[in-house]
């Protein structure tokens, strides 16, 4: 009893309500993904907003774009007399002019700048440390027979599970003896250990799919142990070595609290420092939203980007374990 | 076989000839060693302070008194303040509100997205963006999208429904709605990326099969999809699980705990304690119990979800 398609009869019958049912569902998920979308792009249109357009009631959507927010962020600025202002000579740059708009006069750069570098410089510097002793300790557990193997693997998953702020009291008191405060030294040692535990967990599971066979096969050629790892097990690992590094880096960048409670003003990312830039009267939203959209931007860039190295690692412990 | 080694200085060679002349047992601990000697220092011994504070009166912020061994004090305070079990409950509520609406979410997209309609891949790279994103920087922003009379939340949910300026965050009654929101907004796809991927590993086989012995959708979706992807969904439970009692970031952001001790959660809490009162030892025991609380809790799952996956 088939249909002319040679199809089983149920299934050409059912097809019709499938296709609609399919496009129902689309319409769902693109109506959830763009509510998804709202916040951020709001995020983004405050960024160009003038202070006073950014609190009005109700809410503009249609404004006059304006770089203010911007310039906001990465300059400090003083509040002075319309006399003294018109005394000074004209304005030679347009960051100057739009600041004299509003009775200000710009005294230099901000302290944002220097944060966002630190979280860069931190970012990667802790990413790059923790992939490397990652690899190195996944490739030890996967090949050697270890005593304790399972217990120290445990043990190295169970370190995630301290709440931040737990952490963070012992390690305050220590950093303070040891003179690690506020550095950025400090920041990319903690950083590292507290990614090298998923790493290593991460890296583990990649170089198990890797047979023996071919460092074995190297080995009996003639290379040490520690070469035929160099040659022929580190280009296998590449994948999953972006992906972990990818999970390190979003970590790293986006932490808060250490940054928040070991540091405060050399080593200082950015995370701490957004919330608190203040303008008159209160937080100056076009600075946050532009401070916010720029270190954002780099996130969801990776995220679009490197979309399938993500879902591979986010997926990972799933199907492996 | 030709030899590639480039011609180093004596003693860069030197160095290069015993490392890769090491035995394997030397190997070994040459790749663990480094990682287990931070993870020691950073991790372990840390934790072991912690304990042994948490039987201290010390306070961090008077370095030089005396420290006085208190045993058990502290734990004795903790678990017979009312405080504390409130903070607790607020964390718990919030744990179990956002794992409920994040299930059914989650699980809901993934089943949608599953039918892989044109575009689903865009739409999955959309609704991925909000989970990569710093906790901390979405409490900022959102507390402007969540402002009475100026923010856009409470301008949308007007433009439906006349319920008058909401204030999600100063009301008691909102606040925790707030924050639930908040992070159904960013976790949400966690949960729909591993419901997706044990979707994705259901052999189409199982489903003709059914459909020749006349299954409905809903019983297919029972005795197939179900079981299939419990032990995935089981899991992102378990991770957001815990990472949510640990949520501090986001909310300290939204709404610092309040308004009151609303929306306080254990966290919260415990970085006031530890980092404002300076009540480093009575803090320290708070850090233990929740710590050990986590891991119960962790261990008692996955106990669970072993047993699912058998």
């Amino acid at each position: 009893m088939t249909a002319s398609d040679g199809k089983p009869a149920a299934a050409t019958a059912s097809a019709a309500p499938r296709r609609l049912g399919t496009a129902a569902a689309a319409a769902a998920v693109i109506a959830y993904a763009l509510i998804t979308l709202i916040p951020l792009l709001w995020i983004l249109v405050t960024g160009f907003k003038s202070p006073p357009d950014s609190i009005s009631y109700p809410p503009k959507v249609v404004y006059r774009p304006t770089l203010e927010g911007y310039v906001n962020l990465f300059t400090a600025r003083s509040r002075q007399t319309r006399e003294y202002i018109d005394s000074l000579g004209p304005a030679t740059t347009w960051y100057d002019k739009l600041a004299r708009k509003r009775n200000m006069v710009i005294t230099g750069p901000s302290r944002f700048a220097g944060r966002y570098m630190n979280s860069v410089i931190i970012g990667f510097g802790s990413t790059f440390l923790a992939v490397f002793l990652g690899t190195l300790a996944a490739y030890g557990f996967s090949r050697f027979k270890v005593p304790l193997k399972d217990d120290l693997l445990f043990f190295i998953l169970s370190t995630r599970m301290m709440p931040p702020i737990a952490v963070a009291i012992p390690i305050f008191l220590m950093y303070r003896k040891l003179g690690l405060s506020d550095t950025a030294l400090g920041m990319i040692l903690l950083y590292t250990a507290v990614n090298v535990s998923l790493a290593v967990w991460l890296l583990k599971g990649f170089v198990d799919e890797i047979p023996r066979e071919y460092e074995e096969a190297a080995i009996i050629d003639g290379y040490s142990r520690m070469q035929a790892f160099v040659k022929v097990v580190l280009p296998q690992m590449r994948a999953g070595i972006a992906a972990t590094a990818i999970f390190c880096l979003i970590f790293a960048w986006n932490e808060y609290a250490f940054a928040l409670l070991l540091t405060s003003g050399e080593a200082q990312t950015a995370p701490p420092f957004i919330p608190v830039i203040i303008g008159e009267g209160g937080l100056d939203w076009p600075a946050v939203a532009a401070g916010t959209t720029l270190f954002l931007l780099p996130i969801i860039t990776f995220t679009v980007l490197l979309r399938n190295q993500l879902l591979r690692g986010i997926t990972f412990g799933a199907i492996r374990k | 076989m030709a030899s590639t080694t480039p011609q180093a200085l004596p003693a860069a060679q030197g160095f290069r000839k015993r490392v890769s002349m090491l035995s394997d047992r030397a190997v070994a601990w040459l790749c663990i060693g480094p990682t287990i000697a931070l993870l020691l220092a950073i991790n372990i011994f840390p934790l072991l302070w912690t304990i042994y504070l948490s039987f201290t009166n010390y306070r961090a912020n008077q370095p030089g008194r005396e420290i006085k061994w208190v045993g058990l004090k502290n734990y004795k305070r903790i678990l017979g303040s009312e405080d504390i079990w409130g903070y607790m409950q607020t964390t718990a509520s919030f744990v179990c509100t956002t794992m409920i609406i994040q299930t059914a979410l989650g699980l809901g997209l993934a089943l949608l997205i599953n039918r892989n309609f044109r575009g689903h891949g865009f739409c999955t790279t959309v609704i991925l963006i909000p989970m990569m994103l710093t906790p901390a920087v979405v409490g900022t922003f959102w507390t402007y999208i969540y402002q009475p009379q100026t923010g856009i939340f409470s301008y949308i949910v007007n433009f439906f429904a006349e319920v008058g300026p909401l204030d999600m965050i100063g009301s008691v009654d909102l606040a925790p709605w707030a924050i639930v929101i908040v992070d159904t907004w960013m976790w949400t796809p966690y949960i729909m990326l591993l419901c997706l991927a044990g979707l994705r590993s259901i052999p189409p086989y199982l489903y003709e099969a059914a459909e020749i012995d006349r299954a409905n959708a809903w019983q297919k979706f029972r005795y197939i999809t179900l079981p299939r992807i419990m032990p995935f969904l089981m899991l992102a439970v378990l991770f957001r699980g815990m990472e949510n009692v640990k949520m501090f970031d986001m909310v300290v952001e939204l709404t610092s705990g309040g308004p009151g001790s609303v929306t306080e959660l254990a966290s919260i809490n415990l970085k006031r304690e530890a980092f404002e009162k300076w009540k480093t030892g009575y803090s320290s025991a708070f850090a233990v119990i929740l710590f050990v609380t986590v891991f119960g809790l962790g261990s008692i799952y996955v106990k669970a979800l072993n047993r699912v996956k058998s």
